[in-house]
């Protein structure tokens, strides 16, 4: 694909982005490919690249992709935004989400 | 070609190719029944076989943790005996309990527990950061959970026992047979109501299919989901139980195994894809019990116990002598049973916050929303709950615990918010008002089981959450091991039997129809049509009419949709597969509601044609079977099992 040209796409599907991995991190190990229970992932044709996230909408948001993961921080379970918990600051009742 | 996005599938194609396994213990479905059930056969020196639709290291619903395990009544602090435990119906409790095999579990508990210690599991405070904590024994460094003075809810740090146990079948030469999805069983001569003797799989990356020839074999495919609710969007999100689809359920159906309970199988009140991260939002339930509940200004939400009386301390709840855990059982008429249903999907077992909290917070006496105030509990509380119970529970070490942990939240420092009355809680959701009798446990029935823990398929055992009224991970450790003693028992003693091609040509005929297609209805929207039917004709209110035209939409569906469904690729191929047990399932639940004609409180179950409550000649478990393919329904009485302490000594041989 082309960066300055326009494709036509279907829609995403929500949640599109389950987890995030890091590809600098990411050492290709296909891990968390191995270890989904849903089978999100699938292995990506280009040897020493990251997985590619292919059913994001089936994510259970377990983690045993970061669970198992034996690089810290390469991949992050990726919340939807609609299930962000807020929380108050008891001594200030700031306002936060997670 | 909407589902062209260039990418080659990345996993050799194999539909249709045969691969044959012979075993003598065939375990289907490798969560935390089977693999007890597998390191129980194997350790007897038997060929043993797991065949596992995920992936058996983290599978199921016990595959991300476990943070309270009992009714562990023999640990040495236990004030409970295991009658006790297990009374039917449970005192107080106002459900059917399936008293045999929890009264197993109540007898094998802690021992299994210890054996979980010997892999490696985490079962005491060993580095007493709990010392002197009014939940810990110093002694032995057991921590307990809800009641700290009847100490047989042990907490546990389980969110590592699946890789353990996992570890330990490989260990001991468990041949594991992963994304690989069982989708029938296999009967002598293939007749329905045939002895078990093998099952069928599809792998879900290659399509190849596999032929497990067994002596015995071993259902623990747990629970079934996805019958009331499914979003399109967020399928993952929407179930509480990862991967499940009642595939134990349909395939036994159609072999002709008995059920019984199906009736009071309804949406769980756990899984919508609408609510926030499970246990993750501030709350007083069950992981978080003690947990005090404060509103908008500071004001604290009081807890009642049974009794009805308010429990004036934190200390209270945890010690609260005969106002303790369980729920007030009531006569009711049909319509205060309708009435009662409205709100069927928020009751809880008490010591709680108090029931009548919305019309308390309607008339201004709280304030909206309300915080888990843990920063006001004692060191020991705040812990115990934010980090060992949330953090092994199972879908929160990740998602909760270090998620919230990294994003800033403090427990010390900060109130987590809830959800009650705003949406979303995190627990008990409606997502629309057909779909709000989650009753009391969702998934309900299970398999008729004798003494062994045999079906009523000659040589096909189940353990684990398949039980009926069976919902807990020591439950499925304990029920899988002692069903593998006995199906190990079983399987020395017999030979293989010869397999029907018959059979098998019916059922790849089944499975592969959606990759002949080129196009046409995919599995996310039948699985959303299945749902409809059940929310509209299998709702709150019930009565033949419903039930019927349900059942006449699913034949609808059967017929004309089902030949169009259309999988491009061996994962939705899976997913198309696992729809067509949820249209089993739908069925089953339907049959067995049409079976039952009356209405019961214990069961949330409501005949509006049979308007009679909890009539005395219905006070027992309806069965159901298909026979011929004909449906044949009949009953036990409640204790069908006998003599708990008796028949345990007899069968179980130990
Ligand atoms: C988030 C969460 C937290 C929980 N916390 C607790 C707790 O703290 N304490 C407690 O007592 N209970 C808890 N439970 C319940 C407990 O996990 C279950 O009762 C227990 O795991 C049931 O064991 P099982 O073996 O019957 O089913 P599971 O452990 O669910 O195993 C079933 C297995 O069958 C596989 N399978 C399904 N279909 C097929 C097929 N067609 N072919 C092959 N394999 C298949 C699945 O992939 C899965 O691995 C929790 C459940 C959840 C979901």
């Amino acid at each position: 694909m082309s960066e300055d040209k326009t494709y036509a796409v279907p829609n995403q599907p929500t949640p599109s982005r389950p987890v995030i991995i890091d590809a600098e991190l990411c050492i290709a190990c296909n891990k968390c490919v191995e270890v989904c229970q849903m089978d999100v992932f699938i292995p990506n044709p280009e040897k020493g690249k990251p997985p590619i996230i292919m059913y994001a909408d089936e994510c259970w948001y377990g983690g045993s992709c970061v669970d198992f993961c034996p690089v810290n921080g390469a991949i992050k379970l990726n919340q939807p935004l609609m299930q962000r918990v807020r929380y108050k600051r008891k001594a200030t009742g700031e306002h936060f989400r997670i | 070609m909407i589902y062209n996005t260039g990418i080659e599938w990345p996993y050799p194609v194999l539909y249709e190719k045969e691969t044959e396994v012979d075993t003598d213990v065939l375990v289907l479905g490798g969560g935390i029944a089977g693999c007890w059930a597998a390191i129980t056969a194997a350790k007897k020196g038997l060929k043993v076989a797991i065949v596992e639709k995920g992936a058996t290291i983290s599978s199921g619903s016990g595959g991300s943790g476990v943070d309270h395990w009992g009714p562990c009544v023999n640990n040495p602090c236990s004030t409970v005996t295991a009658e006790e435990a297990v009374q039917s119906p449970p005192k107080g409790s106002g459900m059917y309990n399936f008293a045999m095999s929890h009264y197993i579990d109540a007898k094998e508990n802690y021992d299994t527990l210890l054996e979980m210690e010997q892999m490696g599991g985490k079962i005491r405070d060993t580095e007493d950061e709990f010392a002197g904590a009014d939940f810990r024994d110093d002694d032995t460094k057991f921590m307990f959970a809800y009641d700290y003075d009847k100490r047989y809810r042990m907490r546990v740090w389980g969110a590592n026992f699946k890789p353990l146990l996992y570890e330990e079948c490989k260990r001991l030469g468990v041949k594991i047979y992963d994304r690989t999805m069982a989708t029938g069983l296999l009967t002598e001569g293939g007749k329905q109501g045939g002895r078990c003797i093998g099952a069928v799989a599809l792998n879900v990356r290659t399509g190849e299919f596999f032929i497990f020839r067994s002596k015995a074999t071993i259902t623990s495919m747990a629970k079934h989901q996805r019958n009331w609710n499914f979003s399109t969007e967020m399928s993952g999100l929407n179930t509480f139980r990862p991967n499940l689809s009642g595939a134990g359920y349909a395939m036994a159906w159609r072999a002709g195994a008995t059920f019984t309970h199906m009736e009071m199988s309804k949406r769980s009140m756990l899984s919508s894809g609408q609510t926030f991260p499970f246990y993750g939002t501030g709350n007083s339930f069950n992981t978080w019990v003690p947990c005090t509940l404060i509103d908008a200004d500071g004001k604290e939400i009081p807890w009642i116990g049974r009794d009805g009386n308010v429990m004036d301390s934190v200390s209270d709840r945890v010690h609260p002598g005969e106002a303790g855990r369980g729920r007030k059982k009531a006569e009711k008429t049909v319509a205060e049973l309708l009435a009662d249903l409205a709100t069927a999907y928020r009751r809880r077992p008490l010591p709680d916050i108090i029931p009548d909290l919305e019309q308390r917070i309607i008339a201004g006496e709280f304030k909206l929303p309300l915080y888990a105030d843990l920063p006001g509990m004692t060191e020991q509380e705040r812990n115990v709950i934010w980090g060992v119970m949330v953090g092994n529970e199972g879908r929160t070490r990740t998602p909760v615990l270090n998620t919230y942990n990294e994003s800033g939240f403090d427990s010390s420092r900060d109130l987590l918010q809830s959800y009650i009355m705003l949406g979303g809680g995190g627990l008990y959701e409606p997502s629309m008002p057909q779909t709000r009798i989650g009753g009391d446990l969702g998934p309900a029935g299970g398999f008729v089981v004798d003494w062994n823990l045999m079906t009523t398929l000659e040589g096909l055992y189940a353990a684990g959450d398949t039980l009926p009224m069976s919902h807990t991970h020591s439950h499925a450790a304990v029920t899988g091991k002692y069903a593998a003693r006995k199906a190990s028992q079983y399987a020395s003693n017999i030979s293989q039997a010869q397999l029907s091609r018959q059979q098998i040509d019916r059922e790849k005929a089944r499975l592969y129809g959606p990759i002949k297609n080129k196009d046409g209805m995919e599995w996310k929207e039948l699985n959303q049509a299945l749902c409809r039917v059940m929310q509209n004709y299998c709702g709150e209110v019930k009565n033949e009419e419903l039930l019927n035209i349900g059942l006449t939409w699913l034949d609808d569906i059967e017929r004309n949709v089902i030949p169009t469904a259309y999988a491009p690729n061996p994962h939705i191929l899976g997913r198309t597969v696992e729809v067509l047990d949820i249209l089993d399932c739908n069925r089953l639940i339907l049959q067995s509601s049409l079976a039952r004609k009356a209405c019961s409180t214990m069961m949330s179950f409501v005949r509006l044609d049979h308007p009679q409550v909890d009539p005395p000649d219905w006070h027992k478990w309806v069965t159901i079977k298909q026979q011929d393919d004909r449906i044949v329904t009949d009953s036990l009485p409640h204790d069908y099992w006998g003599d708990l302490e008796s028949n345990y000594a007899k069968h179980s041989g130990l």
